[in-house]
């Protein structure tokens, strides 16, 4: 089971001091966590993708590629990548690079989560946001394991004889989750290309969690992808820990209050109830999270979320000190003992190499015409 | 003999209520006329005065808290709805949208509703044909045609002969509705169950890609 973060790089001022960070001080923010994320043991560093205030986190390749060279085992994955607004083409660039420069610790989430004005800043629009997914990714997985693609869609320009570089890593593609709340139509993506399914599980009641679990496990054995026990799952996860419940309780309470994904409906209590949010000791975040499997079964990836609402730097890092020192070495324990055997583990890129009869170099390399591509295939051909 | 389940909602917020006196006349006539038609009837009775917090918190929240939910269940559940608000600014209560705004927009095709409405005046007496009406249509629940409002001088003696007759004329036509129908919702106006195994594969989504 991996174990990790996820982080949706919001510039929110800290309401306990009315003082919001800069956007170069979030930034250099998300890459210490990243990096404490490494330090502490964790699997997974994850990134969201936002193009608008007051979020820093448009261009996820590059903190990524810098948080690579500064790391050695983490692998950098996404929450989520657009599928819907990025075109398919720099995707599938951005990440063969990236997994390049990593060394291969790259997977990726896709995901929809855009706001209604977001969509038309890419020429897109809110209502297509299913079928984008569906012919964006489409043409992603394309372009990552064909050579040469002739493309026609109804989103982008049509692709002729288009190569898109540098091709994947050892020949094998980074591995994607498909992110969703409570769209049944992305379980159902996921489970026909049998790729991991992540819910983001927070902010919601875990029914609404189970249920698309569920659905998706179910259409990944109907894909004959395996047994629905043996679907990738994954989980997010929200959490604040103090070693007294009610110390964590009476120090995120302000941030609880003030945050914009909370702040003026149920109390930091009813939220608790209600959702996984998580505020207590590390003995109750184990507790509460090795409870989540009792709702969707043996899942590969766990994400949490502790770096938002304006919560400082510092209190992030001692979270993941917290994180690595005391809750995640008892949960992979826990977790491991209870997996049954055929459930596999998490895809990596060494695994997925394995499984693909060991690397190949499926470099390109056509004679010089840079403009139209089509000397790929005729090399190829 | 069928037993028809009916929800009733009513958005008062006074105890005694009028808006909740005039959901149980509703009610009791319902009955009545149910049983006259040869149906029995079990009624659940939804106070959104209870719910006010929950109701604000679902606006923020996203979701409906486990009380709000299983009202919201009692009423997409019922084979038919008894809906009643005061009337607040020329219109229904912000409460008592609120809740419909809540409630999936699919999820009460088809079902019959009585519509009523409680004011200190008469002269908001058209409430329920320009404000109620169109909401109902709008979630395309089947309201009968008689709406029935009641203000202040319905209560006092003299108009209550005649609240009474609106009141059976209404219940009437809700049992009309209700009665040679086969419990619970029609399945084709049953919102679908988005988890249900797909009918269109993906292969046909993904056709000419």
């Amino acid at each position: 089971m991996q174990f990790g973060i996820f982080t949706v790089g919001d510039v929110t001022p800290d309401p306990t001091t009315g003082r919001a960070p800069t956007e170069a001080e979030r930034l250099k923010s998300m890459i210490a966590i990243a990096l404490k994320a490494e330090e502490v043991g964790l699997d997974v560093f994850a990134q969201g993708q936002h193009h608008n205030p007051p979020f820093v986190v448009s261009s996820p390749t590059t903190t990524l590629g810098y948080i690579a060279a500064k790391t050695e085992k983490i692998v950098l994955s996404t929450s989520t990548t657009l599928i819907t607004t990025t075109d398919p083409v720099k995707i599938a660039e951005d990440f063969a690079t990236l997994q390049h420069v990593a060394d291969g610790r790259v997977d990726l989430m896709m995901g929809r989560g855009n706001t209604g004005p977001v969509y038309p800043w890419f020429g897109k629009d809110i209502r297509d946001g299913i079928p984008l997914a569906v012919e964006n990714y489409q043409l992603l997985r394309r372009l990552w394991r064909e050579d040469v693609v002739d493309w026609e869609g109804q989103f982008r320009t049509p692709l002729q004889g288009f190569t898109s570089t540098p091709r994947p890593l050892d020949g094998v593609p980074p591995f994607v989750w498909h992110g969703s709340i409570r769209s049944p139509q992305i379980a159902e993506q996921a489970a026909y290309y049998g790729d991991g399914f992540f819910h983001n599980h927070i902010f919601w009641p875990p029914e609404h969690t189970q249920r698309m679990v569920e659905f998706y496990r179910r259409r990944f054995e109907h894909y004959g992808h395996g047994s629905a026990d043996q679907a990738i799952v994954g989980l997010g996860g929200q959490v604040f820990m103090r070693k007294n419940s009610q110390d964590a309780v009476r120090e995120f309470r302000p941030y609880f209050d003030a945050a914009p994904v909370y702040g003026g409906g149920p109390s930091l209590e009813e939220f608790s109830t209600q959702t996984p949010l998580t505020v207590g000791s590390p003995e109750q975040v184990i507790e509460r999270t090795l409870g989540f499997r009792d709702y969707v079964g043996d899942y590969q990836r766990q994400l949490f979320l502790v770096d938002h609402a304006g919560l400082p730097l510092k209190t992030v890092l001692e979270q993941l000190d917290i994180l690595g020192e005391e809750v995640v070495p008892v949960l992979r324990r826990e977790f491991a003992a209870l997996k049954p055997a055929h459930v596999p583990d998490a895809p990596t890129h060494a695994s997925l190499v394995a499984a693909a009869g060991g690397a190949k170099d499926v470099t390109v390399h056509a004679p010089a015409d840079d403009v139209t591509g089509r000397t790929a295939e005729v090399a190829q051909a | 003999m069928t037993t028809r389940t009916i929800a009733v909602v009513s958005a008062g917020l006074g105890n005694p209520s009028s808006t909740r006196l005039l959901a149980d006349r509703l009610t009791a006539a319902t009955v009545e006329a149910l049983r006259a038609r040869g149906d029995d009837a079990t009624v659940e009775v939804v106070e959104l005065r209870g719910h006010a917090r929950d109701l604000a918190d679902n606006l923020t929240s996203g979701f409906a808290n486990e009380s709000l939910q299983a009202s919201i269940d009692t009423v997409v559940g019922a084979d038919a709805v008894i809906a009643v608000t005061p009337v607040f600014s020329a219109s229904y209560s912000g409460l008592f949208k609120t809740f419909f705004d809540v409630i999936d927009k699919d999820a009460l095709i088809g079902t019959p509703v009585l519509l009523g409405a409680t004011a200190g005046t008469a002269r908001h007496s058209l409430v329920v044909e320009f404000a109620m009406r169109p909401l109902f249509a709008y979630l395309r629940a089947v309201p009968v045609p008689t709406g029935v409002f009641a203000a202040s001088e319905d209560w006092a003696g003299g108009g209550s002969t005649a609240l009474a007759g609106r009141v059976d004329r209404a219940a009437g036509e809700l049992a009309d509705v209700l009665v040679g129908r086969a419990a619970g919702r029609p399945a084709a106006t049953r919102p679908a169950d988005p988890f249900a195994d797909p009918t269109t594969s993906f292969e046909e989504l993904l056709k000419g890609r």
